[in-house]
């Protein structure tokens, strides 16, 4: 199994945005830093979720953000390593829209969020049969 | 020379560059630059038929290219170009 470090308290940052914007789904990217024994995320970067319509079941971020995010990580010397988000009232499970817009390379942190309760966190990457593996989260 | 911008789920292809410059006018011509100098990224950049593949966005600075003149879009020396996954998804 994969293994991703993340910071306690970036850990934290990202669900307590699951709880704020219960019961929509929250959305966000992950900076870090990746190295030969896997990656450690440094920084979770709450974002808007864009989606048109129900957002109690779908995310979506703007390009402009995307690209935000993609000059952040190189002015600061970080790489953006994942993107998160929340799943209200459902498990922390990768769902077929999120296989479909999935990236090869990025860690995927997943919330199951019940409205002021986290039920759990969990984090999932992309193989090379393009279908998603769990990785083991490790809180540094 | 114009400046692209490679997301980093697409750097695999670069070997890990980031930022590629391309005296090419048009933003086509700079894909097709891209994809020569790396060959292994092209299959993700453009279409057999040699159009941009529909799962990517390509932003000039702050405007999508399909607003300007779609992949006949001009840049220029000052030009910042941006290549864009999309990034979406949901529990349900």
């Amino acid at each position: 199994m994969h293994e991703v470090t993340i910071l306690k308290t970036e850990l934290e940052k990202l669900e307590q945005h699951a709880i704020r914007d219960f019961p929509n789904e929250c959305c966000g990217f992950l900076f870090g830093t990746a190295h030969q024994n896997g990656k450690t995320i440094t920084s979770a970067f709450a974002v808007k979720n864009n989606k048109e319509g129900d957002q109690r079941r779908r995310f979506e971020i703007h390009p402009l953000d995307y690209i935000k995010a993609e000059k952040k990580a190189l002015e600061e010397n970080l790489e953006l390593l994942g993107i998160y988000h929340s799943h209200p009232l459902h498990p922390a499970i990768p769902s077929s829209h999120d296989l479909k817009s999935a990236q090869a390379s990025f860690s995927y942190f997943i919330t199951s969020v019940n409205e002021k309760t986290i039920n759990n966190t969990s984090s999932w990457i992309l193989n090379q049969q393009q279908e998603f593996e769990e990785e083991k989260i490790i809180l540094k | 020379m114009a400046k692209i911008i490679i997301p980093t789920p697409l750097r695999k292809f670069t070997n890990g560059q980031a930022i590629f410059t391309s005296e090419a006018t048009t933003i086509k011509a700079v894909l097709v630059d891209l994809g020569e100098q790396h060959v292994s990224l092209n299959p993700h950049l453009l279409q057999s038929d040699g159009s941009i593949q529909p799962f990517i966005k390509i932003f000039l600075g702050e405007n999508d290219i399909n607003t300007l003149k779609n992949e006949l879009t001009e840049v220029n020396d000052s030009s910042e170009i941006s290549i864009i996954p999309a990034i979406a998804g949901g529990s349900n």
